[in-house]
């Protein structure tokens, strides 16, 4: 069985070859690519800790087969700030004080940064809420997370009409 | 926990798998978006020896029409039923039902056809292919067939999928413009499996109900039509009579057990509170 695959990972390529198809894209990420960054909650789908991006679109990287994703393109947390400075939604995090312990914010930043790709939420609170519905928070810094979203986002939109203007 | 060892293959074609998967004997498993097997392998609560990953079969994706029915690939993720104009316009009770299935990141990956393959009684999917009226294509090593969603679903998790076929695409009949269509469901937390889960779809022409289908999930041990009161609705006018009537059949249609998450006697009552809402939205908006 041939277990070499090729990854885009926060824009640089990395040929790993799997000891084993059972490798998830979360441990190939933790356990050997040195990117810990990305949280294992539950490794069953039910938390959201480990969400990254993958070809643009977030996923749980613990119900993601390594062996499956040969060619794909990954963004993880480690790969949000342009050096020093922030991911506007890191920074609208840090604002708003969306987070107490920080184990689940990774996960909620990705969650955030996939939703407002998807541009389906608008500015309402509630539509927020529900679309960050996988992504849970024992700390329960919900309310800053919601507030953080909704501000990151409209920091991004007001960004994209400065550059197209 | 870490999933039992396996092999592992790739095919390109429906062809290929399906000899791959007859290579491998009972013990292989397919494998599609992930999202019911990966947690189940890690539980070891399934233990194949070799996985068949069907996720680059070019012929499981797709969303096309082609007269009177739309065709929709294996493959087509949840994400694509809530987003693709050619669902929201052909089968728009899909599109409703989208949101209710998992969280988005699980959307993203999540394929129909795994989730009807897997045939869960409290999935949304599996029941909507009951109200649209779906046929399933399965193909296998003697060849390929169209099995309607009312033969399909046949026990708890089990479907007319045999071991070593495949899924290949849902065919469903194109909604017409007379046609009207609902859903809704009670779940503890946006995301959670619901407590029942109803979608309906109906034509209303000159006022009066005809082909009316009900189904519902989350009351038995499959995806379920509730035909007692889709004959309550037939011809006759969508109005407050007509609509009590088929919430009472429900009493005959629905035979709940009771579970951890509610007594029978409330899921009974949750269904036919969510029936009545459904109608009412659709008799509101006629
Ligand atoms: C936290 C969480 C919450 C969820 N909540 C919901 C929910 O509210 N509602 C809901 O409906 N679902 C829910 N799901 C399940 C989710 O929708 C799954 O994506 C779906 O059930 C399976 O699709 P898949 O493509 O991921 O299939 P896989 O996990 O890849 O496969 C599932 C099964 O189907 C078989 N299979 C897959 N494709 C085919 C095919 N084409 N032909 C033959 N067999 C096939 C596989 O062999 C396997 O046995 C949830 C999952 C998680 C992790
Ligand atoms: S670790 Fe992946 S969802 Fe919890
Ligand atoms: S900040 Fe502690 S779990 Fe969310």
């Amino acid at each position: 069985m041939d277990l070499s695959i090729s990854l885009t990972v926060n824009g640089v390529r990395r040929d790993v070859a799997l000891d084993n198809p059972r490798v998830t894209l979360l441990d190939l990420l933790r356990e050997r690519l040195d990117l810990t960054g990305t949280k294992k909650g539950c490794d069953r789908g039910q938390c959201g800790a480990c969400t990254i991006l993958l070809d643009g679109r977030r996923i749980n990287s613990c119900l993601a087969l390594a062996i499956s994703h040969d060619g794909a393109d990954i963004l993880t947390i480690e790969g949000l700030a342009q050096g020093e400075e922030l991911h506007p939604v890191q920074a609208a995090f840090i604002a708003h004080d969306g987070f107490q312990c920080g184990f689940c914010t990774p996960g909620q930043i990705m969650s955030a940064v996939g939703l407002i790709r998807e541009g389906q939420a608008g500015d309402d609170p509630e539509r927020v809420r529900e679309a960050m519905s996988g992504n849970l928070c024992r700390c329960g810094a919900y309310a800053g997370i919601t507030e953080a979203v909704l501000e990151a986002q409209k920091t991004l939109a007001d960004a994209g009409r400065r550059d197209a203007a | 926990m870490k999933a039992r060892a396996f092999s592992y293959v790739c095919p390109a074609t429906v062809a290929e798998a399906l000899d791959a998967f007859a290579a491998a004997g009972s013990e292989a498993s397919f494998i599609a978006g992930g999202q019911s097997l990966v947690p189940a392998l890690a539980l070891r609560l399934q233990a194949p020896e070799c996985l068949v990953d069907i996720g680059r079969i070019a012929e499981l994706r797709g969303i096309s029409q082609d007269g009177e029915w739309l065709r929709l690939g294996a493959l087509t993720r949840h994400v694509e039923v809530h987003d693709h104009p050619l669902i929201a316009a052909c089968a728009p009770l899909l599109a409703l039902a989208a949101p209710f299935v998992a969280h988005p990141a699980i959307r993203n990956r999540g394929t129909l056809g795994g989730s009807i393959a897997l045939a869960d009684p409290a999935s949304e999917f599996p029941a909507m292919m009951l109200a649209v009226a779906a046929e399933m294509e399965i193909a296998g090593p003697a060849g390929r067939r169209r099995v309607p969603a009312t033969d399909f679903f046949q026990d708890l998790y089990q479907t007319a999928i045999e071991p070593g076929e495949l899924l290949v695409a849902i065919h469903i009949p194109v909604a017409r413009p007379g046609h009207r269509c609902a859903f809704d469901e009670f779940a503890r937390r946006r995301g959670d499996y619901a407590i029942v889960g109803c979608g309906v779809m109906l034509a209303l022409p000159a006022d009066v109900v005809n082909e009316a289908r009900i189904a519902f999930l989350s009351v038995g041990s499959t995806p379920l039509r509730a035909r007692a009161a889709e004959a309550a609705l037939n011809g006759r006018p969508l109005d407050a009579a007509a609509i009590r009537d088929a919430q009472a059949a429900l009493a005959s249609d629905l035979d709940p057990a009771d579970d951890e998450q509610v007594p029978a006697a409330m899921r009974l009552h949750l269904a036919r509170v969510l029936l009545g809402r459904l109608l009412g939205k659709i008799a509101a908006a006629a």
